[in-house]
């Protein structure tokens, strides 16, 4: 979890240099940043609750979350608009807290258009520059050179009304780099857009901040994007780190119920645990992941493509539905009378699975995980 | 004479729409619009056109040249200068800062501004000369300060009209994560996009200033509104004469800020100018 990340950040660097991003990570060095036990109290609410955070030079990690789990509290104490109760932000080893937001040197991109009406695209992303008392011949070339490469070259002269919602960011994302901030602070801001621009962008912010190895932190609420475009996911609830890990790992093997359910789609299907460390489900006895109470009535959590489904007369199960996915195809089927269950199965064979088909809903015996029994 | 009356009172309207309404007006305006319209217009035309014909045109000719009128004109020209300078500075950092930090007491100084208009003049002034240090008494300095208090009202609803139509939070959030600080923020971000609302609430103040009575007769200042009054005494249509040349000052100064105010508009995709908004029409979607 939380306490292992600065391991998994290294491992992750190496997975990301492999993508091909590895010689410009080396031209530039990131910088690392640390979240110490963060606590911070709204009145009653505890938005964060002892969150702790490694981010290793380079890396981009993304906080994901239901509302109100405190990711967006956790980004805004790293760019110093709030300020935490308990513990410390680090950058490079340094306490930050006193630092005021103006002095941390972080790009932000926010989620509600932030780019100055005032002002056209060039003189938005050369803000920043003005303030470091860059010359103007400096200052245009540089914003320039930005706007270039985000791919609005042509709109520079223009007033942030003038742009669309997409472009809008884009400069945004551009002011934020011109100041070559040594953390790039992201808050959802793909949330505004539609859905065929968000997918260009996540791309594109994803490419430019391998290229320059910028330290980043995202905040979403979009798994898909924090999955398409983290090298670690830390998924959060009540204030806390659940699990930090990459975004494979962070599917493949999730550390809590909480996790499974919030990431992809998860299965729930009622079964008993036998002590010894393996629970009944679906008639069968499969080994069940470390952590689990020894015995009682338990909700296995399994992955859509974790279940097999042959159809069978007198199988456990009835097909209630069909959606096509392409090669795949997501079988809704209801076992025991009242729980429905999901299943992917290759769309070939299941052209033979009409609603009302009788079929065998199968479990492989690798280890699961379960969750208290969902009443 | 009080040109304050010329002022329409805008409502804030937001985002697009306004097209389509306005077309369904021009096809359809209907005759009982046309009966207000006309009603409204003899209302505020008709003691115009009187006080024309009773001043007649060759009092517009030597109104200038009568004695005291530039010496009142030119008090009056200051204390507008004086008054907006120390509202706006005054106004604009309280309000900021209350948008931004303190959302709770947005209405309770709301509340606060509008005590001038529910206290009557006579009464604050009275206050004020028993309290008044005595050097300030014989200034002028003393009514720019009692206009401070008088135009509060017009001059933070106009600004505050202003702030609603920005995005305070993310702008000064942006300016600041990029190194700017407080007072760069205020000048360079926020300011700028302000403009609209700053030429309102000076227009607000300025005709104010060139129309109240009470207090500056009170404090025996000679302003322009107390020399109009005197002389009328005098010459009744002279006097006249010089209300007029006022209202057309203040009408100038209106049609001023609707010219600039729709142009920044144009320019940075603004919404329509109004006297006490600076609304911006909704940025358009992706």
């Amino acid at each position: 979890m939380a306490t292992n990340a600065a391991d998994a950040a290294t491992n992750d660097s190496g997975v990301a240099g492999i993508a091909g991003a590895a010689p410009a990570r080396a031209a530039r060095a990131g910088t690392s940043v640390s979240l110490r036990n963060l606590t911070r109290v709204f009145g009653k609410t505890r938005a964060l609750d002892g969150m702790s955070l490694e981010i290793a030079p380079g890396e981009l990690v993304a906080l994901l979350g239901p509302s109100g789990c405190g990711k967006t509290t956790a980004l805004r104490i790293v760019a110093g608009f709030e300020t935490a109760d308990h513990g410390e932000v680090l950058i490079e080893g340094k306490d930050v807290s006193p630092v005021p937001a103006a002095k941390r040197d972080m790009g932000m991109v926010f989620q509600s258009y932030s780019l100055f009406p005032n002002m056209n695209a060039l003189d938005n992303v050369g803000f920043g520059l003005r303030m470091r008392r860059a010359s103007g011949t400096r200052r245009r070339q540089r914003a320039g050179e930005l706007l270039e490469m985000v791919g609005l070259s042509a709109q520079a002269k223009q007033f942030p009304h003038q742009l669309s919602g997409g472009q809008q960011q884009r400069v945004a994302l551009a002011r934020a780099l011109a100041i070559e901030p040594r953390v790039l602070l992201l808050d959802e801001p793909l949330s505004a857009l539609d859905a065929k621009v968000r997918l260009q962008l996540r791309e594109q912010i994803r490419n430019l901040q391998q290229r320059l190895g910028t330290t980043t932190l995202f905040v979403t609420h979009d798994q898909e994007e924090a999955l398409s475009m983290a090298d670690r996911v830390g998924v959060m609830k009540n204030g806390k780190l659940e699990q930090i890990a990459a975004p494979s790992e962070l599917y493949a093997k999730p550390a809590t119920a909480f996790v499974a359910e919030f990431v992809g789609t998860m299965n729930r299907l009622p079964g008993d645990l036998n002590g010894g460390g393996t629970v009944t489900v679906l008639g069968t006895a499969v080994p069940v992941q470390d952590g689990a109470p020894e015995s009682g009535p338990v909700d296995v959590l399994v992955r859509p493509e974790g279940l097999t489904l042959a159809p069978a007369p007198n199988g456990n199960g009835i097909v209630s539905n069909r959606t096509f996915l392409g090669a795949s195809t997501r079988v809704t089927v209801l076992i025991s009378g009242d729980t429905e269950i999901q299943v992917d199965v290759a769309s070939t064979a299941a052209a033979a699975m009409v609603p009302g088909t009788a079929v065998q809903v199968a479990l492989p015996p690798t280890p699961v995980l379960v969750a208290p029994r969902n009443t | 004479m009080a040109p304050i009356s010329a002022l329409a009172v805008g409502r804030r309207k937001h985002g697009a729409g306004g097209g389509e309404s306005a077309g369904r007006r021009r096809t359809s305006f209907p005759v009982w619009r046309w009966v207000i319209l006309l009603i409204a217009g003899v209302y505020f035309l008709l003691p115009l056109y009187a006080a024309l014909r009773f001043a007649g045109i060759h009092a517009f000719g030597t109104v200038f040249v009568q004695p005291g009128f530039w010496p009142a004109l030119w008090l009056s020209a200051r204390l507008a200068i004086i008054t907006t300078a120390i509202t706006l500075a005054l106004m604009v950092p309280t309000a900021v800062y209350v948008h931004l930090r303190l959302p709770g007491l947005r209405r309770l100084l709301e509340g606060i501004t509008i005590l001038p208009i529910v206290i009557p003049p006579v009464v604050l002034i009275v206050g004020v000369l028993q309290v008044s240090p005595g050097a300030l008494k014989a200034s002028p300095w003393l009514l720019g300060l009692e206009y401070v208090i008088l135009g509060m009202p017009f001059a933070y609803r106009a600004i505050d009209a202003g702030l609603r139509s920005l995005d305070l939070k993310t702008l000064t959030e942006a300016s600041s994560s990029l190194g700017a600080g407080w007072l760069t923020t205020l000048w360079r971000v926020l300011l700028p996009n302000l403009r609209t609302a700053l030429l309102s609430a000076t227009v607000l103040i300025v005709a104010l200033v060139f129309g109240e009575f009470t207090m500056a007769s009170l404090d025996l200042f000679v302003t322009f509104p107390v020399w109009i009054v005197l002389f009328d005494q005098l010459n009744a249509n002279m006097s006249v004469a010089a209300s007029i040349f006022a209202l057309v000052v203040v009408w100038l100064l209106l049609m001023l800020i609707v010219v600039v105010g729709t142009r920044q508009a144009r320019r940075t995709g603004g919404g329509q100018v109004n006297l006490f908004t600076a609304a911006r029409t909704d940025t358009k979607g992706n």
